[in-house]
Parts: C-alpha cells; sequence; structure tokens
C-alpha cells in the first residue's frame, strides 16, 4: 500500500459541505473547530466557481512535524500524520507552518485561551487504545481500525472527494478524467440524458 | 565561644544557599531532538475486525486488512458501481 491521501475534484465538488458535517458529527469536533472546510473562488461568476475540500493533507514531508518544539507528531505506517494531545502545548506554530490551515485551536474562556491543537486524523483515532472512549474524546473515531475509510470521502454525495491509499484513487481519478472528457461532456449531459441520438444517414428520410 | 557559633551558622547557611545551585534532571525520559516524544499508537491491522459490519480481515495480518481497505476503497469509483 502506498499512502493514505485525499483527493479533491473541483469539477465536481457543489459546496454542499457534507463532508464538513460528516466529519463534526462523527468525531465529535467542538464548536469553532473545523477539521474540514469547503473553500470557493470566483463565488458566483458562471462558469468561473470553484470549490474543493480542504483538511489536513497528511503530507509526505510535512512542515508541522518538522516545527513542533516538542516533537508531539508522528506518521503511522500507512502515511497518516497524527499527534499526541498530551504532548501538545498549544502553541501554534504548526498552524503557521502549515500551508493548508489545518491545525485547529478549540478556544474556551474569556481570554481567548488556546487549548491543544485539533485536526483531521483520517478518521484513524490517535496514541490511545484503539476504539476505546479516551481515543473518541481526544481524536474522534478509529475507522481505519474498523475497516473504514474517512467518513468525509465515503459520504461525499458527488464523489468528488476520494480518501483512501493514494494508488487506488489517483486511478479512480484518472479513469473519471479520461470518461467525462471535456467542455459539455464535463457537466455529464450524456451520462443522464443517455447518448446523444445517431445521425440519420445522408439520402434517408427523415 | 560565639565566633566559633558565628562560623558554623555561616557555614551551615553558606551550605543551604550552595544546594540552590544544584540542578537535577527533571525529566525522567531523555529528549531526542526531531523524534516523537509521545505515546506509541497500535496500527489499525493489530485490532481484530468489530463485530458488527461486513469489514474481514486477519488480525495482526496487514496485507489482509490492506486487501480490505482496497475493496472498500473501490467502490467510491461510481464507473464501476453503475451497471452492477
Amino acid at each position: 500500500m502506498a499512502r493514505m491521501k485525499f483527493l479533491c475534484d473541483a469539477e465536481r465538488c457543489i459546496e454542499c459541505n457534507g463532508c464538513v458535517t460528516a466529519c463534526k458529527q462523527e468525531n465529535d469536533v467542538p464548536w469553532g473547530v473545523n477539521r474540514r472546510r469547503v473553500v470557493t473562488i470566483n463565488d458566483g461568476v458562471v462558469g468561473a466557481e470553484k470549490s474543493i475540500s480542504v483538511a489536513c493533507m497528511h503530507c509526505s514531508d510535512a512542515p508541522c512535524m518538522a516545527v513542533c518544539p516538542v516533537d508531539c507528531f508522528y506518521r503511522t505506517e500507512d502515511g497518516v500524520v497524527l499527534h499526541d494531545k498530551d504532548l501538545c502545548i498549544g502553541c501554534g506554530y504548526c498552524f503557521y507552518a502549515c500551508p493548508f490551515g489545518a491545525p485547529q485551536f478549540p478556544q474556551a474562556g474569556a481570554f481567548g485561551l488556546r487549548g491543544k491543537m485539533d485536526k483531521c486524523t483520517f478518521c484513524s483515532g490517535g496514541p490511545e487504545a484503539d476504539g476505546s472512549e479516551a481515543e473518541f474524546k481526544k481524536y474522534g473515531r478509529n475507522r481505519l481500525a474498523e475497516g473504514k475509510l474517512p467518513i468525509c470521502a465515503e459520504m461525499c454525495s458527488t464523489k468528488a472527494l476520494l480518501g483512501g491509499d493514494g494508488d487506488v484513487i489517483a486511478d479512480i481519478y484518472r479513469q473519471r478524467v479520461t470518461v467525462r472528457g471535456k467542455g459539455a461532456e464535463v457537466w455529464g449531459w450524456s451520462t443522464a440524458y443517455g447518448p446523444p441520438p445517431a445521425k440519420p444517414a445522408p439520402g434517408s428520410k427523415s | 565561644m560565639s565566633a566559633r557559633l558565628a562560623v558554623a551558622v555561616f557555614s551551615a547557611l553558606w551550605l543551604v544557599a550552595l544546594a540552590g545551585c544544584g540542578e537535577r534532571p527533571q525529566a525522567e525520559a531523555t529528549y531526542k531532538q526531531g523524534k516523537y516524544q509521545g505515546k506509541p499508537d497500535t496500527r489499525p491491522w493489530d485490532d481484530a475486525p468489530p463485530a458488527y459490519g461486513s469489514a474481514k480481515w486477519t488480525q495482526g495480518d496487514k496485507a489482509s486488512w490492506e486487501t480490505e481497505i482496497k475493496t472498500r476503497n473501490l467502490s467510491q469509483n461510481e464507473y464501476v458501481r453503475i451497471g452492477q
């Protein structure tokens, strides 16, 4: 197996925020923390609006790991970047280092107290006993240990967001791009309404 | 007599004051720069598949877990699902 990765197809994402909602529900993410967000550019411009769902990309050379002063990050054998919340000091260096804004900090109290960092775990929990209550409270649900994939990708209604083994989802995306072609075919008219009617042969009566 | 007592008290105070200059290691584990310092984590295939659901793999066997995950992964390809 290669590495666990996310891939979001900007041609398919319809900005429904289903992935965000599914993530918050599945992992019981606290108010104010978004492990996943949908980013839209050219909002409202016909034909130019594109949306993409962004969370931790589980970088192969993760900058958050490089800058953490207490070295609380680790990478699992299947390429998921996780961290130990018992060790995290909530300094926020990882937030500055991350190009995707993935690290989140729960805020509580009157003076904007910054808690320990929280981020997407690829639905694979953290350094606690798999499936335990402690793991769920700190890191959320461990779906990989249940033989499942991240809920955001599995719940995506248009299958814009793919998650799993990088080689497999790259193959799925490659096939998709090849089949849908370009231009009007991207919108799927022929898929939705069937292939266009055959043109009559020249000279035949219509 | 008072001079001896004064020297003794002064020496004792001096020793107490010097004791504050000592430094003991405050962390039991030795910190290694750039190495993960947290608790060890288990791997997904180390657990048995849950009793509920359809996931099946042999506990401790990475290859069988990967096969299960790949099957699940391929279900995200609707070009394969359509027509089944």
